[in-house]
């Protein structure tokens, strides 16, 4: 699809402007232009064969000797339709053709060759079919003049922009609309086409009666053309259709396509004796079937809008047309069609059918009324002209469209005042001119009506200064900040908070990921933690990314694995992102940290420095996060066997903060990882619900400490953390710390024991601990002990 | 007869301390004049034997010989020490060549660090940031930004839909600005960026992400003009891409604002001349923006006669892509190397 600048030229004169400083021009008003492209071929020329004879060494190559006008040159040619006294087009030397072909003197089989003699195709101005190929070079007429540019004779010289539209400005790929927008940055005038021809007596209305039984047709507009001489279309119809990138049929199936060029309305021409003398418009009904013209069977549904004679379909609007009621090489009588009908219904339909066309794509958008019935007219004018067609008198319409001309006011103050620009009245009236906006101006507001034809303007003053601001230049913008008050901006709550957690554990060595949300039926409900129902989407595009994911961990492991596959073998990985699940009413959103480690924490190998991670570095991670979270001792670890079966169920950890589960940590269960890694997922969600208060500073104690070390003999199955918190219970507030420093297992205190070694320290913040109250309180912590874990004091 | 022994002892004590090497001997030295019977010590004693009138002379040359034994004393040691470290120092020399142990710490993912420089700029310029739900519904996605039902660019053909056609996957951060602005009640003025993920029905591809990261923002007051939309993207392009940024508006179409503008920044490889990254144009587009359309402003229940605002947004990846010189936006998302975040950590100016 492109525009043809010299289509464009029939409506606003543009053969004395630069076309590339005009593509500019357009481009900064809003109407993109991707390419700029002229068939100009320097250094092609008529020539005129004098003489031609067969290549000595060759069954079918001719040398010829061509006048040029300047030189007679000697030129070898291979095409089957090469003599003496025909014109030609010949690329000389230096002549750069389509594909980069640079034509240059050579030698063909021992005889020289100044130049090429070509067919349109290797100019790039035909299509190369195995018909125009047979037709060999191209034969200019005899009044084609020796030395003169072929390209202008035959009328081909054109410039063409192909154009990258915003959805509301599509009306831009044709033509006349196109062409105000040429006048708009020119300050030209538009001259639209002729569409005068001579009536028939007869009038329409008895030919063919007209019903419309839905809501969804807003204009229908029928006429008719008698007597049509079906045949080749006239060169320049040929050729512009081609630059559309139209392919041309014959003359009466061109013209609606010409048309359609021309104003943006789509026309259906149907054959008037196959289709009778009816036509109803109406919805189709659910399982309805029609053959359209590429003689398939389609299954209709109701909101399908269908033309028909009453009783058979003839075609679905908009779409494509039914098999026998269209134009064939034996039509006389046309019944054209120029119809608005709800862009929904058409977008519907074609997308179903998978059926979108120039036409189709065209009635998607809103259309003007005014187009519509000018265009039926020019397909008259046309047909009269270039398939000697008759035209009954008259049109048979339906016509619901509001006419009521659409004016919105605007003033100088609120165009300036929006676009933050300086102009004046006289650029405003200037612009408003050029864009063919009729206004009247009284106390200071411009009353602006809007043609029908910029459907996409609505009624809002907003729309206007719009088109006041991108034709006056958005260039003149000058930079401003917004004089309002000066605060400073804040992030939401949880946002802040996960931004405090995703610093905190890059610190702590975690590098930060980002992974798909959605995931395959098989990876949506791994590591699944007390979430809920995976949630399935409509339409997805491929079944690996059909649900969105309940836990982040699948992904963070496989990126785990990939990095050991490629010798990385120290990974510490981390991603906050939310997950979702099936709610009764709404969705569930739940904020996950996600974090995996495996490989050496610390590794300098020359220096025997290396910490493999293991369970208590992942320990540690989430302790220093809580801690520094504020949330010191208000929470607990715990060996849990609800965790996803993912995990190791003996090296785990869940965690519970404030009485309730907000995450786990662990290592991957072996069926997982074959490699020692460990995994968390915390609920950001549930942990920002624990409100935490400011950092209070505590005077360090003046008073001496007193240190203690102790070792118990306990069975294997008794867990350090209920000991420690028995210690502490024991200890009163004196005892201040309890470390655990030293686990000792072996044959010389028996199976299926261990001895566990705490540092006790106790202090007062008020005076000196004499030994007997600190022997007295340690010498209740080992009863205590000894009585509730059946304990026994090591070394004792 | 003691004139004879203070000179005796002061020939001596020039050579002294030449050939000692060690504190031991020094020591011994020490004891033999300075100690309970040392040399000098013992001198002292003589001062009964002294005639009066020649007493203080006496006494001075002691003292003499005193100083100039405590100088030699204090310089030994001194110069024995020194050597004593400076023989430690190189017993515990080690090859500084050998590598650091390298201490593990973590990058900020290069989208969350585009993020995070526009949410510095921004938030200093009085902007909240402010986040919604991914699984958001069609009315705060489309129907309430001037997208209803039908409308081409909410084409299902584009956007993920969830159970009927009520919720959907986001495709855009918008609905963030819907739902702030419904949360003010067409009261108060709003200024907030809302960073994001989104979702479209896209093939992943170089350039083609199914899911990617926005950030709009949205700012609605009175009297807000277009100039200021320009103002604040100069800003944020200077930020991100250097203080030599010209910016550009060109029109545009969104349903959501009008006028609607795409916004260029001049190239930074190659400041305006023409390169590959610009196309040959000098200009790249970072992002689309527009004064908020006042269909918009009403749907969310502020008055347009009273209220206007601009909004604009910006593809993260995008510019992530121009800044970091990342040519494929799968990058972001697959096959993260550790080799490749670790690029990432380090600050820049």
């Amino acid at each position: 699809m492109a525009i043809s600048l010299k289509w464009i030229n029939d409506y606003v004169k543009v053969d004395d402007v630069d076309k590339v400083e005009l593509a500019d021009k357009i481009t900064k008003a809003g109407i993109n232009i991707e390419k700029v492209t002229t068939t100009d071929i320097p250094n092609l020329v008529i020539g005129e064969i004098l003489e031609c004879e067969m290549h000595p060494d060759s069954d079918h190559l001719h040398v010829c000797k061509v006048n040029v006008g300047s030189e007679t040159l000697q030129i070898v040619c291979g095409a089957s339709n090469v003599r003496s006294g025909i014109k030609v087009i010949v690329a000389l030397p230096g002549a750069i053709l389509p594909g980069d072909f640079e034509i240059k003197k050579s030698t063909i089989r021992g005889v020289e060759s100044n130049g090429m003699i070509c067919a349109l195709f290797e100019l790039g101005l035909e299509e190369k079919t195995e018909e125009t190929y047979n037709k060999g070079i191209t034969e200019l007429g005899s009044d084609a003049k020796v030395g003169e540019n072929p390209l202008d004779y035959l009328g081909l010289n054109d410039t063409t922009y192909e154009l990258d539209l915003n959805p509301n400005r599509t009306d831009c790929n044709n033509h006349i609309p196109f062409a105000y927008e040429v006048a708009a940055v020119l300050n030209r005038e538009v001259k639209e086409p002729d569409i005068s021809f001579k009536e028939l007596d007869e009038d329409v209305n008895k030919l063919v009666k007209l019903k419309v039984d839905t809501e969804n047709v807003s204009m229908y507009n029928l006429m008719i053309a008698k007597d049509v001489t079906i045949k080749e279309s006239p060169d320049f119809i040929k050729q512009r259709l081609e630059v559309a990138g139209v392919r041309s049929i014959n003359n009466v199936v061109d013209i609606s396509n010409y048309v359609m060029l021309e104003y943006g309305q789509p026309l259906h021409f149907f054959d008037k004796d196959v289709v009778g003398d009816s036509i109803v418009v109406r919805m189709a009904k659910d399982n309805e079937k029609i053959v359209t013209l590429d003689k398939e069977e389609r299954d209709l549904t109701k909101d399908d809008i269908l033309i028909t004679d009453g009783d058979t379909p003839l075609c679905v609007a908009g779409v494509m047309g039914g098999l026998n009621s269209g134009i064939s090489d034996s039509t006389k009588n046309i019944l054209i069609e120029s119809a608005i009908f709800n862009p929904y219904n058409i977008r519907y339909t074609s997308i179903r059918l998978g059926l979108r066309s120039e036409a189709s794509l065209r009635l998607e958008k809103p259309l003007s009324y005014e187009y519509s019935l000018k265009a039926i007219k020019r397909a008259c004018h046309l047909l009269e002209k270039y398939a000697d067609a008759k035209i009954v008198k008259g049109i048979v319409t339906y016509d619901k469209v509001d006419k009521t001309p659409k004016v919105v006011d605007v003033t100088l103050d609120e165009i300036n005042s929006i676009l933050g620009m300086v102009l004046t009245d006289e650029d405003v009236k200037n612009i408003l001119t050029s864009l063919g906006f009729p206004y009247t101006l009284k106390n200071n507001t411009y009353a602006v009506t809007i043609p029908s034809r910029r459907q996409d303007i609505l009624m809002q003053k907003e729309d206007i200064i719009e088109e006041v601001g991108r034709l006056y230049g958005y260039d003149h913008i000058k930079p401003t900040l917004p004089l309002i008050t000066t605060k400073k901006g804040e992030y939401a709550e949880e946002v802040g908070y996960r931004k405090i957690i995703s610093k905190r554990m890059r610190s702590l060595g975690f590098n930060e990921l980002r992974t798909y949300t959605l995931v395959s039926e098989e990876e949506k409900d791994k590591y699944n933690y007390n979430f809920g129902k995976s949630i399935k989407l409509n339409r997805p595009m491929l079944q690996e990314k059909s649900y969105i994911r309940q836990s982040l961990l699948n992904s963070l492991v496989n990126i785990a694995k990939y990095n050991k596959s490629k010798k990385n073998n120290d990974v510490m990985l981390y991603e906050i992102a939310n997950i979702y699940s099936e709610g009764e009413e709404e969705y569930l959103e739940d904020t996950k940290l996600a974090f995996v480690m495996s490989g050496d924490y610390l590794n300098n190998t020359w220096n025997n420095l290396k910490y493999k991670i293991d369970f208590y570095l992942i320990k540690g991670v989430v302790e220093n996060l809580l801690d520094y979270l504020g949330l010191k001792d208000r929470y607990s670890l715990v060996l849990s066997d609800k965790l996803p079966n993912e995990i190791h169920p003996k090296i785990n950890s869940e965690i519970i903060v404030g009485g309730s589960p907000v995450g786990y940590f662990g290592k991957l269960h072996p069926n997982v990882s074959k490699d020692d890694m460990y995994v968390g997922e915390i609920s950001l969600t549930k942990l920002i619900k624990n409100k935490t208060g400011d950092v209070k500073y505590h005077e360090l104690n003046k008073y001496p400490k007193v240190e203690k070390d102790l070792a118990f003999i306990v069975d294997n199955s008794i867990d350090s953390a209920s000991m420690q918190k028995e210690i502490k219970r024991l200890g009163g507030k004196l005892l201040t710390e309890v470390k655990v420093f030293d686990i000792y297992k072996g044959d010389n205190i028996g199976e299926d024991k261990k001895s566990i070694a705490y540092n006790l320290t106790f202090e007062d913040y008020t005076r000196t601990l004499t030994e007997e109250e600190v022997m007295e309180i340690f010498n209740k912590i080992i009863s205590g002990i000894e009585t509730k874990f059946k304990a026994s004091l090591r070394d004792k | 007869m003691y004139k004879d022994k203070i000179e005796e002892i002061k020939n001596e004590l020039k050579d002294l301390f030449t050939n000692i090497k060690d504190k031991h001997t020094l020591e011994n030295v020490k004891v033999e004049y300075m100690g309970k019977n040392g040399k000098i010590t013992l001198l002292n004693g003589q001062i009964k034997e002294v005639p009066n009138e020649e007493k203080k002379e006496f006494g001075m040359a002691v003292n003499e010989i005193r100083t100039m034994f405590n100088d030699g004393y204090t310089k030994t040691l001194e110069e024995i020490e020194t050597k004593e470290i400076n023989e430690k120092l190189n017993s515990e020399a080690i090859d500084v060549t050998l590598p650091g142990t390298k201490l593990p710490v973590g990058s900020a993912h290069p989208i969350e660090r585009i993020i995070e420089t526009l949410e510095n700029l921004l938030m200093s310029m009085g902007y909240d940031v402010v986040e919604g739900p991914e699984v958001e519904k069609d009315l705060y996605n489309f129907e309430l930004l001037n997208l209803p039902k039908g409308h081409p660019a909410r084409d299902a053909q584009d956007t993920f839909y969830i159970k009927g056609e009520e919720y959907l996957l986001r495709s855009q951060t918008s609905p963030v600005q819907v739902r702030e602005m419904l949360k003010h009640e067409g009261k108060d003025p709003i200024r907030i960026i809302c960073p994001g993920k989104t979702y479209r029905r896209d093939e992943d591809d170089a350039t083609h992400s199914h899911q990617f990261t926005q950030m709009e923002g949205l700012l609605v007051d009175k009297n807000i003009t277009l100039g200021d939309l320009k103002g604040t993207f100069e800003a944020v392009a200077k930020k991100l891409f250097g203080e030599a940024r010209e910016t550009r508006f060109r029109p545009s179409y969104y349903p959501f604002t009008e006028p609607s503008v795409e916004m260029d920044i001049s190239c930074f490889n190659c400041n305006g001349k023409g390169c590959n990254i610009c196309k040959g144009t000098g200009w790249i587009t970072v992002g689309g923006a527009g004064m908020v359309n006042p269909i918009v402003l009403k749907n969310c229940g502020y008055d347009p006669s009273k209220w206007n605002g601009f909004a604009f947004g910006f593809g993260i990846e995008r510019l992530a892509m121009l800044k970091y010189g990342i040519n494929d936006i799968r990058v972001f998302y697959v096959n993260h190397d550790i080799k490749t975040l670790e690029q990432f950590d380090r600050r820049e100016y």
